[in-house]
């Protein structure tokens, strides 16, 4: 964790620092919401009776809500939205989220390498629901200053 | 039945030009529990040396999206969108979107890739400024699942 000491310097971080993890609870209203915000209207994120009828669980999180929600352990470590200079991600598994219990995302956040000629450190992000892994490989690059 | 695999390489060129709101960036980031206060207060970003407020880091998914559109859309790309997944994506930031930016995106289709019995096919969106600054580049791999 950053513990709150301001913005991380190039020089300060190391491969293996824990950068940061929370818990994002997504209720259906967060679909919703996403929905509206991104433009993504698929009925699979908003309705049970589509999503079986596709061979799905139930309703499912946006793969790109998960993404977007996952970044920020990332953007509150350095502190800077704009130094995010890659995001990138596969997405390997489901959030079904439940009418009523809705769905818990456990993300975490670790340098997996530093770049000290680019100006760049890459986190490596883990996003997780129900222990299953739900971002695959999802890497941000971040610019810090040295 | 029209083959994705055919449209490899296929290009269109800057399409309708999309004005970045703070309204837009405002939503996205509550959308998305972000919490940043470049997102909805200009002086919190003036502060970071921005212009103006600060898109998120997946912000621009939907204009990639509707430029995706131009394809996808097409019945000569051979794509069912109703068989679409959404397989991988990755952003690449020349710099943040700020509100106020007029953007625009030239579509590539980069790949097709056929494993599985499903087609993997990755589409690539160069987003500029309508005067041609590059803003950021929006790769997408789109699993259509076969019959």
């Amino acid at each position: 964790m950053s513990g709150g000491l301001g913005v991380p310097k190039l020089s300060e971080v190391s491969v293996g620092d824990q950068i940061g993890s929370t818990t994002i609870h997504l209720t259906r209203a967060d679909l919703v919401r996403y929905a509206d915000a991104s433009g993504d209207q698929n009925p699979i994120h908003q309705s049970d009776e589509v999503a079986r009828s596709v061979g799905l669980p139930g309703v499912i999180a946006h793969g790109m809500l998960t993404m977007g929600a996952a970044v920020r352990v990332v953007v509150d470590w350095c502190g800077d939205p704009g130094a995010i200079v890659d995001y990138g991600t596969r997405f390997t598994g489901q959030v079904p989220v439940d009418a009523e219990t809705g769905a818990d995302l456990e993300v975490s956040a670790v340098v997996g390498a530093v770049d000290a000629e680019a100006g760049t450190v890459r986190v490596d992000v883990s996003a997780t629901c129900g222990g299953s892994r739900v971002l695959g490989r999802a890497r941000a690059v971040v610019r810090l200053p040295a | 039945m029209p083959n994705p695999a055919d449209q490899i390489g296929r290009t269109w060129p800057p399409g309708d030009t999309y004005e970045v709101t703070r309204a837009a960036i405002a939503a996205f980031a509550e959308a998305t529990g972000a919490t940043h206060p470049a997102y909805v207060d200009v002086d919190a970003a003036r502060e970071l040396g921005y212009a103006d407020v600060v898109a998120p880091p997946t912000f621009l998914v939907g204009f990639a999206q509707s430029s995706d559109a131009r394809f996808v859309d097409d019945p000569a790309s051979g794509v069912d969108f109703s068989r679409v997944v959404h397989g991988e994506q990755r952003f690449t930031h020349h710099r943040p979107a700020v509100a106020g930016d007029r953007l625009v995106a030239a579509l590539t289709v980069e790949s097709v890739r056929r494993m599985a019995g499903n087609d993997l096919v990755t589409t690539r969106n160069d987003i500029t400024t309508v005067d041609g600054e590059p803003v950021c580049t929006s790769t997408s791999m789109l699993v259509v699942r076969g019959e």
